[in-house]
């Protein structure tokens, strides 16, 4: 039965709410607000791309681009880095013996030594790195395994470290402090810098390595158990890392501030790099006083107690010097890139107005006849 | 109890009634013992059914299984099983990032949905507790009893008040009125009121009740009451729809009936079974976005096995495998390497599977359910009239609305306003307008027919008329064309109808039903015997009524087409010329004619329609042969004509469909000049429309197959001739189609021929395809959802939408991709079935132009969008891999992946996807062209999905070794301090969550104060998220890694210039693409915006 409720037209409009429609407040309850966001009317701001508003953004871009990079890549040349590769590859290069005749056993460290002419004197501070090749600290077995609450110096995860560290975890029944793959790599050359002047002396070149660590690293991040008291009674019942030479707590035999965790060359190393190809800091060549450059250009001897094998993996060992600008270390990449999209932008400016140009006149002409 | 008839009496009743129905299956149908008292013992054939209990349980959960249950629903979606299954996976195996970057997000997931469900459920807990509490009166040994709802039973006799809802479905017993009839409306269920008639007194009843078993069809109901009396043959009665009183209906104007039984209980009521969910509908976007999504689930299989198989091949040498400074565990080393091949496969798998990301799922849903809401809110759908505005049923189709390009509309009521009025009516030939005072007879003979039946179901409205002191009535029937006529009647009689409403309302107290007429004061009065019902098929309606002369007459009003035919006398060419006209202009039309009968006659009438009433299967079918048989050697009396005024604003949103490229199909049911006469009004034909005809006048002389290929070719030539100048004159292209129902069926029946030169169906399609409107007349309700069915499979699958008023419209409501139903004066039942309900015709122009634009922009970046995002910040892990000696090391942080879809980029994009406006809402509603930018899911194709991919491949290119140069080898501090692998995935997923951002920003054409807001606040949060993470030694974290990196990058300078550098290089190809398009080929959307009245810098 199709039935259904229909009112014929009423003389005076009213409705007779035979079909429960509900009186007027009903209705105007139902009636929906008319607010500017649910008329979907709120006020908006309404802008279009087009030739004409883009292109002096283009030229804006393209003005502000090109002597960013100019500067950027000026100042970039004008940084001073010296690398060389003390791997020991080579027949004739000075360390070939030690690069050969490496063993984890051996107890008498092995030397080399490079000589090395720097063709300019490097002025201000001059940063010292060691830089690996084809050594993957992004690796994600190696990334994840370190205990950082460990390093924070918590004393229960001293005794019994993170599971991620495995099989760095634990060596003759003894947790391993600090533990994981990353500390156990650590990086143990020793490099020595000195400077031949003029009548054939030797001088060594002093090497700060205060500094070389994150602020925070140093003083939040790594910590030692137990404060900085007595290490030695901090780390019983701890043993060192498989590689290891020395416990953690011997890492800077002069600075006894400088041991532990909080080691500053072990703190640059467990910062892990992103590439397999990576530099860190080793040292810093603090400037004289004088105006004399930190590094006169002449002949100089790195020392090298080669104790890190690196040829198994057909990896790579530099030593870079470099001076540093506001803008960081020598990487002339930023500034042609800034100087080339500032010239893209620029053409593409160029190019749209003629686009523009062109279309719009045509545009205009079609218009006319409509 | 009191009553025990003997054995054999009820046995032989048995037998009788299985005489009477013929072989019916008994156990299709139910017994109920009104008032529990027992049949006659030893009746084994009467199993006594277990019937529920009243209680409505229309919640999903229990307290107890709510959990289990619910997360059982929630993982049968295929993206949170995928999402679990890579949960699992992270927690079962070693995996590169921790379990918790793909179990947060999708722990929040679940959890709101989970609480989203769980309230509602709760709520409807509450609801059914209330229902099922209420107090209910029942007569239980002569006692009126109050309990609870809940505990009713098949067989209670129910008292119900007026106001009340009926608590289960229930057969009216007796009513406190004295016509026994009492009055309900169903607002609840569809919105619809009626008038029920009562079965039985109650009275010391003892009887059962037959009726078939539950079944959803509100309209249909099936049932036999049998009364026993004392040593008396039981008395059998029929049972319909009309004696049944619905649960959720309220009883109105009645001050209380008594004794109804009920027969449904609980979950068996037709409300319940009401609750069916109907099938789904998908839109084209979740479409190409499933497709999308099976590319990229390719892309990510891929990448997982490229990075598998260079990783082995990489690790061939043990140096690289396992270099001393880095070995493997003894249990990893003693694993098989197949078994580790397979890890590692899976390890790719979890550390890529963002790419298809949890949050895309959440945000299309978010954006769809608040989106809809703009509908709902909508000022200019609201109706005053009606009270109402429009009215979402299913927000999934949102964008659909802007893909639209085939719209059927139904004429009567949803183009016009079905609201009638009589115009003319013609006697033999003559034509009286009303106002006019002469051939009283002639009209009375007419207004007898209609105010009969009308009389018949006008009882409450009369009776309100009086009540409220007013001489004026109020007339309510099925059928507006009734209430013109009657109304057209009162005019012209008016004094009389006016004073006899009165002592008419009290005549009629005596007997049951004997509307009576008056002329000049003196009433006729006639007794109403029977009335066949209208129905589409029959498209006509019958009484018989006896006159106080005593004699029999049955009056018949239809439509021409079923009157004709059963003429057997009068004016018929006059009056048939007279309808032609009438159709002509516009108007509906009924023609009437009555016959005479003599006792024997109606005596057989009568018995053919109780045999009919009294079957509880196919009864219908049983009624429509009675009627025909009944209904046969009319009189032509003459015909009448209503007119039915266009919808407000009709025509105009019919061109602006048309601009918009849409093709409007009107199916109707009238004649095919009426019809027409329809269209031309609503501009869906217009002057210059070539009409091209095919019905059955021009088949019954030509071939069907011939005027087909005639009209085809017609079609084709006027293409070919015109087709370098279609852009020139739209109009003189022009084409519109006409067909009947009766050709229809004709061009979609299977040739049967075989041999027949191709089918039928794709011509007549071709035609269709080149007519910009067509008008279907004369269509069954049936017929409208074959020829919707038949334009969706066509073979460009255009999206098809179906608007509609009535109930003959709800098949096509159901079947197009978009079913929208107009509140209308034929019911609810449109409305209850579409997906969109809105109050006018006109509502459909901003609907669609406007909101379906909107929509479907804004869905269509969303998804895009999506994707983009997410391979920009996937594909530089994939880089990272090529540079980490493959081990599965993420370039981010955990944080980083866990958050960057659940917040640093997700409220943007959000946003957007809910306010954006490519274009104002004048500029869409003026232009409807605009619409045809968005036709054929434009925004959604696979060029365009491969330009966002690309972007976002490119994108994440410049990142990657954007940073990778930046980084090689060298100092980026002025202390010389170097920088870990955690600042340089910082430094890609800054620039990463800047560019995206940013991106957006560029494709933002509506900056109101949310998107300002929204935009620089997520970028806000991210760096203020990420000072915080990296700021605190987070004592819950096993790890540290991230302590102080993004301040020390901060504190770089060069960090700053590469950061600035690479999202300005990201950007530039999309801007580029953006001018060079609007410069090069402008769409025309993107002219309109231009010549907005807002430029670049104006201010908001």
């Amino acid at each position: 039965m199709m039935a259904s409720s229909y009112n014929a037209k009423e003389e005076d409009g009213h409705h007779s709410g035979a079909s429960s429609h509900g009186g007027a407040g009903a209705v105007k309850s139902k009636k929906p607000d008319n607010t500017a966001f649910k008329q979907q009317r709120l006020p908006a701001w309404q802008p279009i791309l087009t030739a004409g508003t883009v292109l002096p953004a283009f030229f804006v871009i393209g003005l502000i681009f090109i002597p960013i990079g100019i500067g950027l890549f000026v100042s970039s040349n004008n940084i001073k880095e010296f690398e060389i590769d003390y791997t020991g590859v080579g027949e004739s290069s000075p360390c070939h013996s030690c690069a050969k005749n490496f063993s984890w056993n051996s107890t008498t460290p092995c030397l080399c030594s490079v000589d090395f002419t720097l063709e300019q004197p490097f002025e201000s501070n001059v940063f010292m790195y060691y830089g690996l090749s084809n050594f993957y600290q992004n690796h994600r077995r190696y990334v994840k395994s370190r205990d950082d609450s460990q390093l924070n110096g918590d004393r229960s995860a001293l005794t019994s470290p993170s599971k991620e560290c495995e099989p760095y975890r634990t060596s003759e029944g003894l947790p391993i402090a600090p533990c994981g793959a990353i500390a156990n790599s650590l990086f143990n050359d020793t490099l020595e810098l000195y400077h031949i002047d003029a009548n054939g002396t030797s001088n060594s070149i002093p090497l700060v390595k205060k500094g070389i660590a994150w602020w925070t690293d140093k003083h939040v991040k790594f910590r030692n158990p137990g404060g900085n008291g007595n290490l030695t009674v901090a780390f019983q019942g701890t043993n060192k890392p498989v590689n290891w030479r020395r416990p953690v707590y011997e890492l800077d035999p002069s600075d006894s501030e400088n041991n532990g965790f909080i080691n500053e060359d072990f703190i640059v190393w467990m910062r892990t790099a992103a590439l397999p190809t990576f530099r860190k800091l080793y040292r810093i060549i603090q400037k004289k006083p004088s105006s004399t450059p930190t590094l006169p250009s002449g002949k100089y001897v790195l020392n090298i107690t080669y104790n890190y094998p690196v040829l198994s993996f057909d990896g790579r060992k530099r030593m870079i010097l470099s001076t540093i600008s506001w803008m960081g270390g020598k990487n002339p990449f930023l500034g042609i890139a800034y100087i080339t999209v500032g010239s893209i932008c620029f053409f593409l400016g160029v190019v749209l107005l003629i686009i523009h140009h062109k279309y719009d006149t045509r545009n205009n002409s079609a218009d006319i006849p409509n | 109890m009191f009553f025990s008839p003997p054995v054999f009496l009820f046995i032989s009743i048995h037998l009788s009634l299985r005489q009477c129905v013929g072989e019916e299956i008994w156990v299709d149908s139910r017994t109920v013992y009104i008032g529990h008292k027992e049949p006659p013992p030893g009746a084994e054939a009467y199993i006594p059914q277990r019937y529920p209990d009243n209680r409505i349980v229309s919640s999903k959960y229990t307290f107890w299984n709510f959990i289990p249950k619910n997360l059982f629903e929630q993982f049968r979606r295929i993206a949170n099983f995928y999402f679990l299954v890579i949960f699992l996976v992270q927690l079962i195996i070693d995996t590169p990032t921790s379990p918790v970057t793909s179990g947060l997000p999708l722990f929040f997931v679940i959890t709101v949905t989970a609480i989203k469900q769980g309230y509602e459920d709760w709520l409807r807990h509450k609801a059914d507790c209330s229902i099922n509490e209420c107090p209910v009166d029942v007569v239980q040994r002569g006692k009126v009893v109050r309990t609870q709802s809940h505990k009713l039973r098949v067989g209670d006799i129910v008292v119900v008040r007026e106001d009340e809802t009926f608590p289960c479905d229930l057969i009216l017993l007796s009513s406190s009125r004295h016509d026994g009839t009492c009055y309900v409306t169903t607002t609840s269920l569809d919105g619809e009121s009626s008038h029920k008639v009562p079965g039985q007194e109650v009275d010391s009843l003892h009887a059962t009740i037959e009726c078939e078993q539950p079944q959803p069809d509100l309209y249909k109901f099936v049932g036999r009451i049998n009364i026993y009396k004392d040593k008396e043959e039981p008395v059998a009665r029929p049972l319909g729809a009309e004696n049944l009183l619905l649960r959720g209906a309220t009883l109105k104007n009645t001050h209380h009936i008594y004794g109804t039984v009920a027969v449904y209980t609980g979950m068996e009521t037709k409300m319940a079974l009401n609750y069916q969910s109907k099938s789904q509908k998908r839109s084209a976007v979740e479409k190409s976005m499933n497709a999308f999504l099976i590319v990229y689930l390719c892309i990510l299989i891929s990448k997982a096995v490229i990075n598998t198989v260079l990783k082995y091949a990489w690790q061939w040498s043990p140096d690289r495998d396992e270099p001393w400074y880095n070995h493997r565990t003894e249990n990893e080393r003693q694993r098989h390497v197949v078994i580790r091949a397979f890890t590692d496969f899976l390890a790719f798998m979890v550390l890529f599977n963002y790419i298809i990301p949890v949050s895309m799922y959440v945000t299309v849903e978010m954006q769809k359910f608040l989106g809809s809401y703009f509908i709902t809110w909508d000022e200019e759908m609201f109706d005053e009239e009606l009270g109402e505005g429009a009215q979402v049923n299913t927000s999934d189709l949102n964008e659909e609305l802007g893909q639209v390009e085939y719209v059927f509309t139904d004429k009567t009521g949803t183009l016009t306003e079905n609201n009638m009025e009589f115009i003319e009516c013609c006697v033999d030939g003559n034509v009286y307008i009303p106002h006019e005072h002469e051939d009283l007879f002639f009209r009375a003979l007419c207004l007898c027919h209609t105010v009969q039946v009308k009389e018949e179901e006008t009882v409450d409205g009369i009776k309100r008329g009086i009540h409220q002191g007013r001489p004026t009535s109020f007339y309510i029937s099925s059928s507006p064309d009734e209430v013109a006529l009657v109304e057209g009647m009162k005019r012209g009689l008016f004094l009389f109808a006016r004073l006899e409403l009165k002592p008419l309302k009290k005549i009629n107290e005596h007997e049951k039903v004997s509307p009576s007429l008056c002329q000049d004061c003196l009433p006729f009065r006639f007794e109403l015997l029977h009335v066949l019902n209208f129905d589409s098929v029959r498209r006509r309606m019958s009484v018989i009524v006896k006159s106080s002369s005593g004699e029999y007459l049955l009056f018949c009003k239809g439509a021409d087409s079923s009157i004709f035919p059963r003429v057997v006398s009068g004016k018929v060419e006059q009056v048939k010329a007279r309808v032609e006209q009438n159709a002509v202009e516009g108007l509906r039309t009924l023609c009437v004619a009555y016959k005479r009968l003599s006792h024997s006659e109606y005596e057989e009438a009568c018995h053919h329609l109780t045999t009919a009433k009294l079957a509880l299967q196919d009864r219908e079918q049983r009624l429509a042969q009675a009627y025909d048989i009944i209904e046969r050697d009319f009189v032509l009396l003459g015909a009448t004509a209503v007119e039915d005024r266009l919808q407000e604003k009709a025509a105009d949103t019919i061109e602006s469909l048309h601009k918009a490229g849409m093709k409007v199909w009107v199916l109707t049911g009238d004649k095919m000049e009426t019809a027409a006469a329809t269209c031309y009004a609503s501009k869906l034909f217009r002057r210059s429309t070539q009409i091209l005809e095919l019905t059955k006048k021009r088949t019954e002389e030509q071939s069907l197959h011939d005027v087909l290929f005639e009209l085809n070719r017609t079609v084709l030539r006027q293409r070919s001739i015109s087709g370098y100048e279609i852009m020139l004159s739209v109009d003189c292209l022009d084409f519109g189609l006409i067909i009947d129902g009766a050709t229809l069926s004709a061009v979609l029946k299977p040739n049967q021929e075989g041999a027949g030169p191709g089918n039928y169906r794709e011509i007549f399609l071709e035609i269709c395809r080149n007519c910009s409107a067509v008008l279907c007349c004369r269509m069954a309700p049936l017929q409208k959802a074959q020829i919707v069915k038949l334009i969706k499979a066509s073979k460009e699958h255009p999206i098809t939408l179906a608007i509609g008023d009535g109930a003959n419209d709800v098949s096509m409501i159901l079947e197009a991709h978009v079913g929208i139903g107009i509140m209308g004066k034929e019911g609810r039942q449109a409305a209850r079935n579409s997906d969109y309900a809105i109050p006018k015709f006109k509502h459909l122009k901003k609907m669609l132009l406007v909101h379906g634009h909107y929509y479907y922009i804004r869905i269509a970046e969303l998804v895009q969008y999506f994707f983009y995002k997410n391979v920009c910040f996937i594909f530089p892990q994939f880089l990272y891999q090529f540079f980490c000696g493959f081990s599965q090391q993420p370039l981010y942080d955990t944080a980083y992946l866990t958050l960057y879809n659940i917040s640093f980029t997700s409220l943007p994009i959000l946003l957007y996807s809910l306010v954006e406006q490519h274009v104002t809402m004048e500029t869409l509603k003026k232009d409807p062209s605009l619409y045809r930018d968005i036709a054929k899911n434009s925004l959604l194709r696979w060029p365009v999905f491969l330009y966002w991919t690309c972007l976002g491949v490119f994108d994440a290119v410049i990142f990657f070794f954007g940073a990778y140069f930046l980084f090689d080898n060298t100092t980026f501090t002025s202390n010389g301090q170097m920088f870990g692998n955690w600042t340089f995935g910082t430094l890609v997923f800054t620039v990463l969550v800047f560019t995206v951002t940013l991106k957006l920003a560029l494709d933002t054409h509506h900056w109101t104060w949310i998107n300002h807001f929204v935009i620089w606040g997520s970028l806000l949060f991210y760096v203020i998220f990420s000072l915080l993470w990296g700021g605190i030694i987070w004592p819950f974290l096993n790890y540290q890694r991230m302590y102080y990196v993004f301040m020390q990058m901060l504190s770089s300078g060069p960090a700053w210039l590469s950061i600035i550098l690479l999202i300005t290089v990201s950007l530039l190809p999309d801007v580029i693409k953006k001018v060079l398009c609007r410069t090069m080929c402008p769409t025309i959307s993107s002219c309109c915006a231009l010549s907005s009245p807002f430029s670049l810098l104006a201010a908001p």
